[in-house]
């Protein structure tokens, strides 16, 4: 069920055309780059500096660029359509009768999400290194560190990079899910788990309430770019995952109890 | 029993909208699930298969206790829910090959030969890779039939299956629903339109407003209703009196057509003293009442007033 259910969503047009954008962004980020030139450092997102320098930088801008609200978006609109997708069209009475089991229905749907959640990230990646290597020169990496990396340790850290990223994704495709449990209307649960998403970028941003910071599934966002060092710095990443897999528990947890005992009137 | 339920009922709010309702479906019958818009089928359906939770009852399907083994139970159970649904982004075929993968017993295998068997049933093979959202009313339906006999079933359970169907569609379901019965799978089928399942059912049950008025198998619900008389007459005001005298009851003229209830009075004698009251009799019949005539008499309504 899990194949099948993965081929159902990358099959959906929609779910296409999302990867799509996430695809194009970057490549389009390394025309502008071609065009303009790049920014004086200091300017603009990180890692934009680089990108003329060397191609593969296109992708970690890209991941910079989009993780605030592309990427996140895009996971609303994923996530908040899993349960509330099916029970407005009314499949999931179909679904649940076939029987599926509840449970595992829930579980096939948070598995799909977070496929999608690494499939979008790795689709920035992949079109920054596409772009990149078709507008820029490759070659050996200049970590933040300073020091420098053969071109294939570049690559790789960047898809690990990618990884990372949708990782960081996953908290907000919990509490997608949940809300997508919660009503029989997708976009209203996709606009909630946007608002959400939202919600955490700008908290963090507010100062006087510094003490929930670090609880925001946001807040360590951009700790991918802690793997340009050298050596490779997992604090961050490390508190980032943690923070995230708690967000799946907490959010997985009250997905389940609500999907297995409410009432599918739709 | 393919279905037991003892005191069924939900409430939605302060209404129940199904209440106390004992049903018992023999296995091997071809249930008739009859009541007007709103008296709480589709509810009851929705219960026995899991989807919604009773506010109070016990019910077992299959044999199994409920929901407690609902997996073993709704893998032998083929349903159609308040109408079909399904991807309107999908052929019918995909749709199907989806629904397939999505539970136990779907082999892979055999999943092709099983979706082309089921379409074929159903009479869709010709528009199996259009998309379901170009598909019709009746077309849909049949998609939700093929669904639902996509692998061997135990028991049918159908929520109205010939809605938005024209007259032939309504037809072929019934011919396809007496093909199943003769294979020996149950068949729980709802109906708002009496007449439609009279014809194919060996058991009935009524709903009225959440209530269960009545069950059995339709040959004794036809007997408890009585004989009724039947004669066209061209004096019906002499008509009447004549009849009452002999001891027939609710008497009903309507042009020159005059009915009553037999209660076991011989239709030869009826004719007999008409005709020696110089009535002309033009015709007469005696009818076994219908679902319908079946239902007022329970009500003291039409059946199609729904609440
Ligand atoms: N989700 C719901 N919330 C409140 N009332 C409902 C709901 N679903 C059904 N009802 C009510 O329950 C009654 C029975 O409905 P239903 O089972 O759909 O009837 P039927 O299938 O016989 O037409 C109706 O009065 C309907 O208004
Ligand atoms: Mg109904």
């Amino acid at each position: 069920m899990l194949i099948a259910e993965l081929r159902h969503l990358f099959r959906r047009t929609r779910v296409r055309a999302l990867l799509i954008v996430m695809f194009a962004i970057p490549f389009l980020l390394a025309v502008a780059v071609k065009i303009n030139g790049g920014p004086s450092d200091g300017n603009g997102p990180t890692f934009l500096a680089q990108v003329s320098q060397n191609g593969v930088f296109a992708a970690l801008a890209g991941l910079t660029v989009t993780i605030p609200f592309f990427l996140p978006l895009t996971v609303a609109v994923v996530s908040g359509d899993t349960i509330a997708g099916e029970a407005s069209i009314g499949t999931l009475r179909y679904l649940l009768t076939r029987p599926s089991g509840r449970g595992r229905l829930l579980g096939v749907k948070a598995v799909t999400t977070l496929a999608y959640c690494l499939a979008a990230a790795l689709a920035v990646a992949a079109g920054g290194l596409i772009g990149g290597a078709i507008l820029f020169p490759l070659g050996r990496i200049i970590s933040l560190s300073g020091t420098s990396l053969p071109l294939i340790d570049g690559i790789g850290r960047t898809l690990l990079a990618a990884l990372v990223v949708g990782a960081s994704l996953l908290g907000l495709a919990a509490i997608g899910v949940f809300v997508s449990t919660l009503t029989d209307v997708p976009v209203g649960a996709m606009a909630v788990t946007a608002g959400i998403g939202v919600l955490s970028l700008i908290l963090d941003a507010v100062p006087q309430v510094a003490f929930v910071h670090p609880w925001l599934f946001t807040h360590q966002q951009l700790a991918f770019g802690d793997l340009l060092r050298t050596p490779v710095r997992w604090n961050n990443i490390g508190k980032d995952l943690l923070l995230q897999l708690g967000y799946v528990a907490v959010f997985g947890t009250a997905a389940w109890a609500r999907f297995t005992t409410r009432d599918v009137l739709a | 029993m393919a279905i037991a339920t003892h005191g069924l009922t939900k409430r939605f709010g302060d209404v129940a909208a199904v209440d106390g309702v004992d049903l018992d479906v023999p296995a091997g019958s071809v249930y008739g699930f009859l009541g007007p818009n709103g008296s709480g089928k589709t509810t009851t359906i929705r219960m026995l298969l899991g989807l919604i939770e009773p506010s109070a009852g016990t019910w077992e399907l299959l044999g199994r206790r409920m929901p407690a083994q609902s997996l073993q139970a709704l893998a032998e159970v083929g349903a159609l829910i308040e109408g079909p649904a399904f991807y309107p982004w999908l052929s019918g075929r995909d749709n199907l090959a989806r629904l397939d993968a999505a539970g136990p017993d779907g082999q892979r295998a055999t999943r092709a030969g099983r979706i082309e068997a089921a379409l074929g049933r159903v009479g869709l093979t010709a528009a199996a890779t259009k998309k379901y959202r170009a598909y019709s009313l009746g077309m849909r339906q049949r998609l939700g039939l093929a669904a639902a006999l996509l692998r061997p079933r135990h028991l049918l359970v159908l929520d109205e299956p010939t809605n938005g169907m024209d007259p032939q569609g309504t037809r072929e379901i019934r011919n396809l629903v007496a093909e199943l019965a003769h294979e020996g799978t149950t068949v729980f089928l709802s109906s708002h339109l009496l007449a439609e399942v009279e014809q194919i059912c060996t058991h009935v049950g009524v709903m009225s407003e959440g209530h269960l008025l009545t069950q059995g198998t339709l040959t004794d619900l036809r007997a408890a209703g009585g004989r009724r008389l039947r004669v066209e007459v061209d004096d019906p005001a002499a008509a009447g009196p004549v009849l009452g005298r002999l001891g027939l009851g609710d008497i009903v003229t309507d042009g020159d057509v005059v009915t009553a209830k037999l209660d076991g009075q011989p239709p030869e004698v009826c004719n007999r003293d008409l005709v020696h009251a110089g009535i002309g009799v033009r015709a007469l019949s005696v009818e076994r009442p219908s679902l319908e005539d079946l239902f007022v008499s329970l009500t003291g309504e039409g059946f199609d007033v729904a609440r």
